[in-house]
């Protein structure tokens, strides 16, 4: 349960807009995440302070709030202030890219000069009629999509609806670009164009290795031992796939073009089987047949730890 | 990596020419691929620690300058430090 915005803030419960933002601004000056490095306490005070603000500086929440009608946390909760982020990579050692001791690093007004030419072209550029801004989008794109290629839905904010192809083999990170599809233009230019930044989910089976898949398969003691045909769940459904007989866990079972699907001249990758042998539950004539067994060819799986202890 | 456009995009009403300057005043860094200018993630992270500057603190902008440059100094001591 959050605390009591007025409290919060520090101020009165007839502040005005104007006190309860100042009384904002000069907590977010103290408390700010990435001003006041290694003091947790202050990012608290600054979220506390967030969320107070939130609440207060919307008249209408305001109201309700003193109404009692919704709690100090608000009925429905603001986004989540991201405020640290740059905290988080300034410490980590990426941070060495805005660091002015380094010798090759960062000075300010140094790499300015370096891109001057290109930022001259394309302000120039401006003023000629030019085409309309890009607009970016993210779109989350379902494993299986990612894998076989398929045409997603992209709700954009103003509700249209935007069908967007994905050719199979694409990773997150990747982004596609729909002509036309972006801000109308300015003097006569033509509309930009929407970039689709795409996000691909994970499967709870399978994962990605370039355009090769890899599947986990658990398999019986008898499937081990005795080969045979089992059923085995891929991309573009169920396979039958003969086992080879005498697997350990661990073996690698490779199907060929049973991977990412083929796209142009590029060929489809592999579905990777690993065998991952499983006792099940304990079974009593399992355990007298072994108890009564004498191998053939004796071994000792662990030999090759000895030298390396 | 991403190109401005998608950086832009990133953060509601931001202007591509507001990027520039920023860039131009040395404020914020790009690579360049050719004649195209790309981003990191970090450098997103400096665009959203620029715009609360600007926005939330209502920095002008050569107040704004400082206290980035301070910043990038305190930063870079903490990591000669090795603290955290």
């Amino acid at each position: 349960m959050a605390e009591d915005p007025y409290k919060v803030l520090g101020v009165a419960r007839d502040a005005t807009p104007e006190a309860i933002k100042k009384a904002y601004r000069k907590l977010a000056r103290q408390n700010h995440p990435d001003l006041n490095p290694g003091k947790p306490e202050a990012e608290a005070r600054f979220k506390a302070a967030s969320a107070a603000h939130d609440l207060l500086s919307d008249p209408e929440r305001r109201a309700r709030f003193d109404r009692g009608e919704i709690d100090a946390e608000g009925q429905e909760r603001p986004p989540p202030r991201p405020a640290g982020g740059w905290r988080r990579h300034a410490e980590a050692p990426e941070g060495g890219r805005y660091d002015p001791f380094a010798e090759s690093g960062f000075e300010a007004g140094d790499f300015g000069d370096l891109f001057a030419d290109i930022l001259a072209r394309q302000r120039a550029a401006e003023t000629a009629p030019r085409p309309g801004r890009d607009v970016a989008y993210r779109l989350s794109v379902p494993f299986l999509s990612a894998v076989l290629g398929a045409t997603e839905q992209l709700v954009l904010p103003d509700g249209r609806q935007l069908s967007v192809k994905i050719p199979p083999g694409v990773v997150s990170g990747q982004s596609l670009r729909l002509r036309g599809q972006g801000a109308p233009g300015r003097n006569g230019g033509p509309a930009g164009n929407a970039v689709i930044e795409l996000e691909v989910e994970d499967h709870p089976l399978f994962r990605r290795d370039g355009f090769d898949l890899h599947l986990d398969l658990p398999v019986t003691l008898k499937e081990a031992v005795l080969g045979g045909p089992v059923t085995v769940p891929a991309p573009a459904g169920p396979l039958r796939v003969t086992l080879p007989a005498g697997s350990d866990t661990g073996r690698q079972v490779r199907l060929r073009g049973k991977g990412v699907a083929a796209e142009g001249s590029r060929p489809a990758g592999d579905l990777l089987l690993t065998l991952r042998v499983v006792l099940g539950p304990p079974d009593p004539a399992l355990e007298a047949f072994v108890r009564d067994w004498t191998p053939q060819k004796p071994f000792d799986p662990r030999e090759a730890m000895d030298d390396t202890p | 990596m991403m190109t401005l456009e998608v950086l832009c995009a990133r953060f509601e009403g931001l202007d591509p020419e507001d990027l520039r300057g920023w860039i131009g005043a040395g404020l914020l860094r790009a690579d360049a691929e050719g004649e195209t200018l790309v981003f990191q993630e970090i450098d997103v992270e400096r665009v959203r620690l620029i715009l609360e500057l600007r926005e939330t603190l209502a920095l002008e902008e050569e107040a704004l300058a400082l206290v980035l440059s301070l910043l990038d100094q305190i930063y870079a001591l903490r990591r000669r430090l090795g603290e955290s």
